[in-house]
């Protein structure tokens, strides 16, 4: 099967009822997105298929068809995408789990809601848990991460 | 604090070693030389060295060995070190570092001991410091008990003002010049003349100098670090997918594996079928377990299906099958002698003889920690060796545990610790390490990662005990005049000890926690612990027995106000003893505006726990809508005695309150036919975004010593949520959780 994958074709020599995440983490080494739940209630395992947000712990390898980018394909310790540095500036993360998966779900949703209303925010980011409940700054960093868009 | 630093003086001793390239500093211990994990051949007999930190051609490296679970602790620690060096945290490394016992942890301890923490007394004072003894004789490399930071601060800061010292020295020895002369700045040191030398370059230099006894430490007003928000030294990893947890472990070759244990806890397995696993795709090896079966495969997705796909012949549970039955267990244990009545003051049974003006019974469920990364391990036998690889909250305890099922000497461990996805207590347990060691025994050679799945690990957790509580209470012109408290819960300390092998001796403080030593002053006023037995495993989650008793306590309090007919905030100020406590509530009480007028519907509710130390009060206000209630704000003020990381402080507290709030809402678990009936986040939920409220944060500094902040954010949620539901509907709910008695608005 093949796959592209952060810019990069792959080929993953797998059963395609597998979930692209497990695909990812343990065939192709790409660790970023995460394993929470396995049924899509936690938003852990979120990635971009053609720029979209999608749960890669449901999504089986086979009917994947796009281009698939995960948090280390939107940007990189030294080159951060927008919505990244909007998490650092705010000091999002505390254990870290979750946010790849948050970070994915709101530049999905910036890419499409320039500027989102916090109903906006709600909808696209209450599909991803956060047990360390880092939602107060996971809002200002969603707002903080619209405005540096618009100024790009 | 005189006391305790005296005692932890003389026992250690700040000093430095040689290594390859360069330096470490840290302590000499001469009483119980414990490996020093850093140095390949101490010397037999000799006093080792535990180092916080190495300097050498790489630049500094500086060990934090607690686990990272999300508290900010790798950061504050490092600045503790930093602070003392002039360095900045964005020039050093930070590293967890090994497992030793050497990096025991004092202070964990210290909340076990019978005497309220408003209790400065010198009795008191003498107790906690001899607390340490034992800390250190079981060199417990432990995080929890929201104790890294008060342990770190003093030692921390001195190793690194001891390294800044000797670098001073090589200095001047390099440059020719005098010493006095000399200062340091962001990792060198300079001359009047403006010359530089990095903390590199002198390192092989310094390793041969003498190490100051007690370097003096930079009065707080010099601090450049401390005392300030720093950026946390995680968080460009953790926002890029980079950060290290151990389900990202990746070694050559390795395979994947995952476990089915019983669902009815602790029965053994009679016999399983694992035909139809083995012609699986991908599945490489079925290991059989004591209570279980763990299915290796080349990708733990193939492993997750085969272990499905498993038929096992499971054996009973030792214990009630079902949850109703593990709350008259807790209820009976009223009925037989107490385990502890560490507050009776004056005469609680003449103050009630004539009956109470109030009592009621209030509940608790079984919680699980349910961490967002699911626990897990990864794990290589080869040579008589182990490697283990797991975010843990205790690697000393993971040494011992996997050189006993190797039967290998703990010399022939190593536990590397990653992040952690996630603590909360769920990973002070062992269980996790065990199955992958036991996974790693099976395949020699090869390294295997196991992983639960979500449903493994709610369903085999090592839980919050439920707990019961009972009151009665006397008013006597507005105040308070008795009020007997007795509470009843399955006993954490028997429970989790026995799984580190350790006799417990004496009453289990955890379940009175934060009940019997609130600095409230009732004339007629008892506190007394019961034990239940233990049923499902139990353990430490956030904030331990202060988790229930806070909601209990401070439930009882509102109720006690409101049948007074006084103000929740003036009846708390009226009883209260302790004036750092009164200065948190009354810095929640501006803050959130209390007493203004509210619009309809909507309610406020106060609450106050002392635990861990620090007192915090929240304000919750809520929202009576057609649709239930929502939580709209908290407002939280706490007195850590010295802030060193203000917006880490205000992290922990909004991860405390949302951590409370959810499981006051929405959290419980519950048993059928012996087995957990949660099973993932669609039944065993907690707050989403949209249902998150505003959360504003005070941060005080008029304590006495220095305090840790990972818990006591989370005790004071549920009783102030519950308290601002009575506000705005009447209803007073006595149980957890909430929604049991009343509907939410939890749509997103």
């Amino acid at each position: 099967m093949k796959l592209k994958v952060n810019g990069r074709d792959h080929e993953v020599d797998v059963d395609g009822s597998m979930p692209l995440l497990w695909a990812l983490r343990d065939e192709l080494g790409i660790t970023g997105p995460k394993y929470g739940c396995g049924i899509a209630m936690c938003g852990a395992c979120t990635v971009h298929v053609d720029g979209r947000a999608v749960r890669s712990c449901v999504l089986p390898v086979a009917s994947v068809q796009g281009e698939v980018t995960t948090i280390e394909g939107l940007g990189t310790p030294e080159s951060l995408h927008a919505v990244q540095a909007a998490w650092v500036e705010e000091q999002v993360a505390q254990c870290g789990y979750c946010q790849p998966g948050q970070i994915m779900s709101a530049a999905a949703l910036l890419a499409g809601t320039p500027s989102p209303s916090d109903a906006e925010i709600d909808r696209a980011l209450s599909g991803n848990l956060c047990r360390c409940g880092t939602y107060p700054r996971i809002r200002a960093a969603v707002h903080s991460a619209a405005a540096r868009l618009r100024e790009e | 604090m005189g006391r305790a630093l005296k005692i932890t003086r003389r026992v250690l001793l700040l000093g430095s070693a040689a290594v390859a390239g360069g330096v470490v500093f840290g302590y000499w211990r001469y009483k119980t030389p414990h490996d020093n994990p850093l140095l390949e051949n101490p010397q037999a007999g000799e006093a080792v060295l535990t180092p916080y930190v190495r300097i050498d051609a790489a630049g500094v490296t500086i060990i934090t060995p607690r686990a990272e679970m999300g508290q900010g602790v790798h950061t504050t620690l490092a600045a503790m070190v930093a602070e003392e060096l002039d360095i900045g945290l964005d020039s050093v490394r930070v590293e967890h570092g090994p497992a030793s016992k050497a990096y025991f942890n004092a202070a964990i301890f210290e909340e076990a001991v019978p005497f309220a923490a408003t209790d400065l007394s010198p009795v008191a004072e003498r107790v906690r410091g001899v607390t340490r003894v034992p800390a250190k004789f079981l060199g417990m490399q432990l995080t929890g008990g929201s104790s890294s930071t008060p342990d770190a601060f003093v030692k921390m800061r001195k190793a690194g003002a001891a390294a800044r010292d000797v670098l001073l020295t090589a200095a001047a020895e390099a440059l020719g010049a005098d010493k006095a002369s000399l200062r340091t700045e962001s990792g060198t040191v300079v001359s009047p003349d403006g010359q530089t030398r990095s903390y590199a370059s002198l390192a092989p230099l310094a390793a041969g100098i003498t190490v100051p006894r007690d370097p003096e430490l930079k009065p707080r007003s010099e601090w450049k670090l401390l005392g300030r928000s720093q950026p946390r030294v995680d968080m460009l990893p953790k926002c890029t997918g980079t950060a290290e947890f151990s389900i990202d472990v990746r070694l050559e070759n390795m395979l994947y594996a995952t476990v089915r244990r019983n669902p009815r806890l602790g029965g053994g397995m009679r016999g399983f079928d694992d035909s139809a696993a083995r012609s699986m795709t991908g599945v490489k090896d079925v290991v059989p377990l004591a209570d279980g079966v763990a299915v290796v495969a080349s990708n733990t997705w193939y492993a997750l299906q085969a272990a499905r796909a498993m038929s096992i012949d499971w054996e009973p549970a030792a214990y009630p099958e079902d949850i109703e039955q593990h709350f008259l267990a807790v209820l009976s244990a009223f009925e037989g002698d107490y385990d502890s009545r560490f507050h009776d003051e004056g005469n609680v049974d003449a103050a009630l003889i004539e009956g109470a003006d109030l009592e009621g019974e209030y509940r608790a469920p079984y919680l699980a920690h349910a961490t967002m990364e699911p626990v897990n391990a990864v794990a290589w036998w080869r040579d008589g060796e182990l490697d283990i690889w797991a975010g843990n909250q205790a690697p000393t305890q993971a040494v011992k545990d996997a050189a006993a099922l190797a039967d290998i000497d703990e010399d022939k461990v190593r536990v590397h610790t990653t992040y952690l996805g996630g603590g909360f207590g769920r990973r002070a347990e062992m269980d996790f390490i065990k199955t992958a060691v036991a996974v790693a025994l099976a395949n020699e050679g090869i390294p295997v990662k196991t992983t639960w799945s979500r449903e493994e690990d709610m369903t085999h957790d090592a839980y919050r005990p439920l707990a019961v509580a009972r009151f009665r209470a006397k008013l006597d012109e507005e105040a308070a005049s008795a009020l007997d408290l007795s509470l009843a819960a399955p006993s954490v300390f028997e429970s989790q000890f026995s799984r580190l092998d350790m006799p417990t001796m004496g009453p289990d403080i955890s379940i009175v926690q934060s009940a019997w030593d609130q600095p409230y002053g009732i004339p007629n006023h008892r506190v007394t612990g019961y034990r239940a037995p233990v049923m499902l495993p139990v353990s430490s989650w956030r904030s331990v027995g202060a988790s229930q008793n806070g909601f209990f306590h401070e439930s009882i309090v509102d109720e006690l106000a409101h049948a007074a007919g006084k103000d929740p905030l003036d009846f708390r100020l009226e009883m209260l003893t302790d004036e750092v406590s009164r200065g948190v509530i009354e810095a929640v009480a501006t803050l959130s505006d209390w007493g203004a007028p509210l619009s309809p519907g909507r309610g406020k509710g106060m609450a106050f726990v002392l635990s861990f130390g620090v007192p915090t009060a929240e304000v919750v206000e809520v929202v009576d809508t057609p649709n239930g209630i929502r939580v709209l704000n908290v407002w939280a003020a706490v007195d850590v005695g010295t802030a060193l990381d203000p917006k880490n402080i205000e992290a922990q507290l909004q991860s405390g309150i949302n951590f409370g709030l959810s499981a006051a809402i929405m959290s419980e678990i519950t048993l059928s036919n012996a087995e957990i009936e949660q099973s993932n986040f669609h039944n065993y939920d907690a707050l989403r975004l949209a249902q998150a409220p505003n959360i504003e944060v005070q941060v005080l500094e008029n304590g006495h010593r220095i305090r840790g902040i990972g818990e006591p954010g989370t005790p004071p949620a549920a009783p102030a949520l519950g308290n601002a539901i009575f506000a705005a509907t009447g209803q007073r709910i006595r149980e957890l959780p909430f929604k049991r008695h009343v509907r939410f608005d939890l749509a997103s």
